[in-house]
């Protein structure tokens, strides 16, 4: 397994890790509730880190304010070491809720990020259908979000995303309003996505089997107030199919013990 | 189902979001049941003619031919000449005007607190009242008759539009932020296409009162256009001749609405297009 964990790694050796993002110190209060305190960490380049824990963790706060949407009320995020406050063209977001312009087609929706920046229309629309192509979407260019499912639609979102070339992509639990088996599929795509695309992937979730399913790196948040309670580093081979992973002794061990760690704060 | 919708609401003059389960091949079905509505309606005008219900009530026919009379003669095309002047300033000027103020209101809580009481009263206000007032100021000249059109359509428009900028949908701002909207894209690209169905709804109810308010100018100040071809029948008892006239500023009005609603589809909602 350790060898299995390494042949996926940057180098042979566990070098100090690249962090391609840090946190340093963030705390955020809401009234009086304490959301977050005092949080501090590291995430690696090229991994997919996931921000897991139960509702009122903090986690969504957590990754809008390393998204620079919403202001923190101490401590920094640096992105490539320099501070941040703001969004910048490389972080890129994916909404839980999609956020797409129903007033647009799926490939103006994908193309947006370089029509804010002022991409030139021939240029912007040739990225967007490439990426389009790259999340399955082929053939859907000229339909508006209304005539494509919810899984289709957050596709829609990751192709927006992945247009601005940003290095790190922020995910908001983006399958949260997908049907079962699309999630899956998504699961799969994203998983294939990640080893294509040589980003960075900071992903919010609630379900423990998709954190350790797609994560190389798992960060549990505890909540009340929202503070790092463990890091896990799934170590699973995801080289072969997919599929075999659902039955991968160490993923179901994994889940197994994060959900012993989480269920002091199930009521 | 969706036939019928997408007929009544276009009937109506709303905006009709629910058509779009309407396809390309039943297009011609709709039209067939318009003009039947337009027949039958014709058909109960000339019957209620014929009785006839008054004797100043003519019948369908008889309002045809007057109204072909008075496009002959060129008398309806003279006054339209006169009517639309002040109407199509005023019309024009309260869509720019308002849609720009309502926007502002909606953006800037200042520009709120200082205009939108004014234009909630105003809308409030039985403006008609106000024309008397209108041309004890401006006389009866073009001036007047527009601000007669822009007193009673501005204050719907500018409403609307406040409403729909205030209401915007927030994940969509979020998202403009987040892939570095500057605040004019922000307006342009997000708040305007997002609030283009509520403020098109109050551009049609500010239309169709600038048309209510370009005739009650011109039977009240000005006996001028269309409103002096209304009054000057009356007097002579040409009552086909009259109801010509008005059913022909009713024509018109209606075909600016629809026609508002088609530039609304096309230009700002194409996904209401109904595929």
């Amino acid at each position: 397994m350790r060898a299995a964990a390494l042949r996926n790694g940057p180098s042979p050796v566990p070098t100090p890790i690249d962090s391609i993002v840090e946190v340093r110190g963030i705390s955020k209060t809401y009234g009086n509730v304490e959301a977050l305190r005092g949080i501090d960490l590291d995430f690696p380049r090229g991994k997919l880190t996931s921000l897991l824990g139960p509702s009122g963790c903090g986690k969504t706060t957590l990754l809008k304010i390393i998204a620079g949407l919403i202001r923190a009320d101490g401590g920094t995020v640096a992105i490539n070491g320099k501070t941040v406050s703001a969004p910048g063209p490389e972080r890129a977001f994916v909404f839980q809720d999609f956020a797409l312009m129903p007033w647009a087609t799926v490939l103006r929706n994908v193309a947006f990020g370089l029509e804010l920046r002022g991409t030139s229309r021939a240029e912007r629309e040739e990225i967007a259908r490439r990426y389009i192509a790259e999340v399955g979407l082929a053939g859907f260019e000229d339909k508006y979000p209304h005539e494509l499912s919810g899984g289709m639609r957050q596709r829609v979102g990751l192709a927006r995303a992945l247009s601005v070339d940003a290095d790190v992509l922020l995910l908001d639990e983006p399958f949260s309003a997908v049907d079962e088996q699309n999630r899956r599929k998504f699961q799969e795509d994203l998983i294939r996505l990640r080893t294509n695309q040589n980003k960075t992937f900071i992903f919010v979730t609630h379900s423990i089997e998709e954190a350790v399913y797609i994560s190389d790196r798992i960060v549990l948040l505890s909540p009340r107030p929202g503070r790092v309670s463990q890091i896990i580093e799934p170590e699973i081979d995801r080289s072969g199919d997919p599929e075999h992973i659902h039955r991968d002794k160490h993923y179901l061990d994994t889940v197994e013990e994060i959900w012993q760690g989480l269920k002091q704060y199930v009521e | 189902m969706a036939i019928s919708i997408r007929t009544e609401g276009e009937a109506a003059g709303l905006a009709s979001p629910s058509s779009r389960g309407a396809t390309g091949a039943s297009w011609d079905q709709p039209i067939l049941l318009r003009l039947v509505s337009i027949a039958l309606f014709a058909g109960i005008w000339e019957v209620a003619g014929r009785i006839p219900v008054s004797f100043a009530f003519p019948t369908f026919s008889d309002t045809m031919v007057a109204f072909f009379g008075l496009l002959a003669d060129g008398s309806l095309a003279n006054a339209y000449l006169s009517t639309l002047q002040p109407l199509v300033l005023g019309v024009v000027l309260s869509a720019f005007l308002g849609v720009g103020l309502g926007t502002i209101c909606g953006l800037w809580r200042t520009g709120e607190w200082l205009l939108i009481p004014v234009f909630i009263v105003l809308q409030a206000a039985p403006v008609a009242a106000f024309i008397p007032m209108v041309t004890f100021v401006y006389g009866i000249g073009m001036t007047a008759k527009t601000l007669a059109v822009i007193i009673l359509a501005l204050p719907v428009i500018v409403l609307n539009t406040y409403k729909a900028v205030r209401n915007v949908n927030q994940s969509l701002l979020v998202m403009c932020r987040s892939f570095l909207g500057t605040p004019w894209q922000t307006v342009a690209k997000i708040i305007l296409p997002d609030a283009s169905p509520v403020i098109f709804a109050g551009l049609r109810l500010g239309v169709a009162a600038g048309f209510v308010g370009v005739v009650l100018a011109e039977l009240l100040i000005t006996p001028t256009g269309i409103g002096d071809l209304i009054t000057f029948h009356r007097s002579r008892a040409d009552y086909a001749e009259m109801y010509a006239t008005i059913a022909s500023i009713i024509a018109l009005s209606t075909l600016t609405l629809v026609f508002l609603q088609w530039v609304e589809v096309r230009v700002f909602r194409p996904e209401s297009r109904g595929a």
